[in-house]
C-alpha cells in the first residue's frame, strides 16, 4: 500500500497485532456496556502508529487492554492480542508483569502524577533495571544517569539525585520516557504524553520520540486527540469513534483523502494557525 | 473601550526571619481594545496571561498601572460603583464544572445574576433564562437540569449564557474551550463569535492555543514571562511575526495543513 506498510506483504510478524478486540463494562443492571467494539490494529516494527479519537472513543481503553491494565469493571469480551509471537490476551497477571516494562512500556499523560514525589528521579528511572534485570542500586543509578542523558536532560549525573518537584513539566515527561526506555522495549505505548505540555516543549518531546524510533528501533503506539500531533509524528493512523475504528490509513492519505465522514468532520473542526474563519467564510 | 497602561503585578512573600522574595507575574503591560473588537492573549504556562485577565476582571488588584474600562478607572473603584462594573464586565472560565454550583439547577445558575442585580420580576427572569438557553442552542427545558447532567460542551454553552444574560459590554474569557473535544470546541467557538456579534461585545480571549486565538481575535498580544513581547493585528502576527519568540511559538505548533500542502 504505502512504504510504511510493505512489511505486510513480506509475511513478517507485526510488533503488535490486535484482532477483533471488544471491551465491555459490567453494569449492575441490564446488559454489559460495550465500549470497544471489534477493533483490529497492526503495528509493524519501527512504525509510529497513532490512534486518534475524541473523549469516550475507546482509544485509551484499547491501549490499556494491550497492557492488560484495564480498570476493574472492564473486561476483554472478545478478541486476541499478540506482541510478536507472544499472546497477551491469555497471560496470567504474573506473566504480564514480566512483560510490562521489559517488552512493552507505557508513557502516561501526566508525568507528575506518575512519578513518586518522595523518591529521587534516578532511583525511579533505574527501578525497572533493579526489578527486571537484577541490577544493584548503584549500577541502576549509574544506568539511570545514562538514560536521562539519552533523553537530553543536562548534567544527568547530578540530576539523578533530584526529586520530581525540582524538574519542569517537560523534564518530568522526559524522565518518564527514560524510565520506559530502560529495558529497551519493542513497543512503547504513549497515551497523550504531550497534552499537558506547552507547545515548544511538546515539539521537543515529539522529536525525542522520533529519535527513539530511529535509534533504538522501537515501535510506538501514540494515543492522542490532536490531529496536528498525528500529522507531525505518525506513519499510520487509526481513527476511533464510539469504540469503533472508522478508518485507518497512511497519515498523508488520512489528511488529504479521508474516506470516513467522521474524519472529514474532525479535520474541519480542527482550527488551523494558517487560516482565519473570517476569510474562509 | 478597554485600556491598560503600564500594568504590573508583583507577588511577594516574606520568609521566616525576614528575607523577602518577589515575583513579577505581570510587568509593564499596556494595551487597548476598541469597542466591539476581540483581543487574543496567547502565551505558554507561566506567561502571566491568566493573572492579567484576573487583574482586568478586578479579582486581583494590580501593583502598578491603570486600567480604564468604558471610561471608568477600575483600579480605584468605589464600593458603590463596583456592582455596576460587575454588571458590565463578565467572565467565562476554563472549567465550567467547577464554576457552577453542582446542587443548583441550570435555571437557578442563570437566574442568579439577574437576582443579584435586582433585574426584572420572577416571571420575566424565567422568560429571560429560556430565551438565553435558546440563544446558546439548548432547549428551554434544560433549565430544570443540573450541571452533572450536561456534557462539557453544553456546560460551556451555559457559561456563555450566564456571562451575557446581564447584557454586559465586555466579556473576558480564560481558555474557555481547552477542556473540550475539537468538534465541540468548534461549536463553542462559533457560538462565542455569534454571541459577540449579536450583542456587540468587546472581549479579551486568553488561550495557550495559537490556532484558537487565530480563529477568534482581531488583534493578538503574545505574552512571555509577564510581558507582552509582540502585539498586532491577527494577520500581521501570524503572517509576519517580528519577535523571535512569536516565531518559535508558531513554528512549534504541529499543523495538519502542512502535511496536506505537501501532497
Amino acid at each position: 500500500m504505502t512504504e510504511s506498510r510493505q512489511h505486510a506483504l513480506q509475511d513478517r510478524i507485526p510488533t503488535l497485532r490486535i484482532r477483533d478486540l471488544s471491551i465491555e463494562f459490567a453494569r449492575r443492571r441490564g446488559d454489559a456496556l460495550k465500549v470497544v467494539d471489534r477493533v483490529s490494529i497492526d503495528i509493524w516494527p519501527r512504525e509510529i502508529v497513532g490512534i486518534i479519537g475524541e473523549s469516550g472513543s475507546g482509544k485509551t481503553l484499547t491501549s490499556l487492554a494491550t497492557l492488560r491494565m484495564l480498570p476493574k469493571r472492564a473486561v476483554i469480551a472478545k478478541g486476541t492480542m499478540h506482541l510478536g509471537e507472544t499472546s497477551l490476551h491469555d497471560r496470567s497477571e504474573r506473566e504480564m508483569r514480566a512483560l510490562r516494562g521489559d517488552r512493552i512500556a507505557l508513557i502516561p499523560q501526566d508525568a507528575m502524577q506518575s512519578l513518586n514525589p518522595t523518591m529521587r528521579i534516578g532511583r525511579q528511572v533505574g527501578e525497572p533495571l533493579e526489578l527486571h534485570s537484577g541490577y544493584s542500586v548503584s549500577s541502576a543509578l549509574e544506568a539511570a544517569g545514562k538514560l536521562l542523558g539519552s533523553v537530553h536532560i543536562r548534567e544527568p549525573e547530578k540530576r539523578v539525585l533530584e526529586y520530581p518537584h525540582q524538574y519542569s513539566g517537560g523534564m518530568q515527561q522526559r524522565a518518564m520516557i527514560a524510565m520506559g526506555l530502560a529495558l529497551n522495549p519493542q513497543l512503547i505505548i504513549a497515551d497523550e504524553p504531550t497534552t499537558a505540555l506547552d507547545v515548544t516543549v511538546q515539539a521537543q518531546v515529539l522529536k525525542l520520540l522520533r529519535e527513539i524510533r530511529d535509534q533504538k528501533g522501537a515501535s510506538i503506539l501514540f494515543i492522542t486527540h490532536d490531529l496536528g500531533v498525528v500529522a507531525e509524528l505518525c506513519d499510520w493512523v487509526y481513527v476511533m469513534r464510539n469504540g469503533e475504528i472508522v478508518e485507518d490509513g497512511a497519515v498523508r492519505q488520512i489528511f488529504t483523502a479521508p474516506r470516513a465522514e467522521y474524519t472529514r468532520m474532525l479535520l474541519d473542526a480542527t482550527p488551523s494557525i494558517h487560516t482565519t474563519p473570517a476569510v474562509a467564510r | 473601550m478597554i485600556s491598560l497602561t503600564d500594568v504590573g503585578k508583583t507577588f511577594g512573600h516574606t520568609r521566616l526571619f525576614g528575607a523577602s522574595t518577589e515575583f513579577a507575574a505581570v510587568t509593564d503591560v499596556s494595551l487597548s481594545v476598541a469597542r466591539g473588537k476581540t483581543l487574543g492573549i496567547v502565551g505558554e504556562s507561566g506567561s502571566g496571561k491568566s493573572t492579567l485577565l484576573r487583574i482586568i476582571l478586578g479579582l486581583i488588584p494590580p501593583t502598578s498601572g491603570s486600567i480604564v474600562i468604558d471610561g471608568q478607572d477600575i483600579v480605584n473603584l468605589r464600593r458603590r460603583d463596583e456592582k455596576a462594573f460587575r454588571r458590565k464586565v463578565q467572565p467565562i472560565f476554563q472549567n465550567p464544572a467547577s464554576s457552577f454550583n453542582p446542587r443548583q439547577s441550570i435555571g437557578a445558575i442563570l437566574k442568579a445574576p439577574l437576582e443579584v442585580h435586582g433585574i426584572g420580576t420572577r416571571q420575566s427572569r424565567r422568560d429571560r433564562v429560556s430565551e438565553m438557553l435558546e440563544r446558546v442552542g439548548l432547549p428551554a427545558e434544560y433549565a430544570a437540569r443540573h450541571p452533572h447532567q450536561l456534557s462539557g460542551g453544553q456546560k460551556q454553552r451555559v457559561a456563555i449564557a450566564r456571562a451575557v444574560i446581564l447584557k454586559p459590554a465586555v466579556v473576558l474569557a480564560d481558555e474557555p474551550t481547552s477542556a473540550l473535544d475539537v468538534s465541540v470546541q468548534a461549536q463553542v467557538l462559533d457560538l462565542f463569535r455569534e454571541t459577540r456579534e449579536a450583542m456587540g461585545l468587546t472581549s479579551i480571549f486568553v488561550s495557550h492555543n495559537l490556532a484558537v486565538i487565530r480563529q477568534v481575535s482581531d488583534t493578538v498580544a503574545v505574552m512571555r514571562l509577564g510581558r507582552i513581547v509582540e502585539m498586532g493585528s491577527v494577520d500581521a502576527i501570524f503572517a509576519n511575526p517580528q519577535h523571535d519568540y512569536t516565531r518559535a511559538l508558531i513554528d512549534a505548533v504541529p499543523d495538519p495543513a502542512a502535511i496536506m500542502a505537501q501532497a
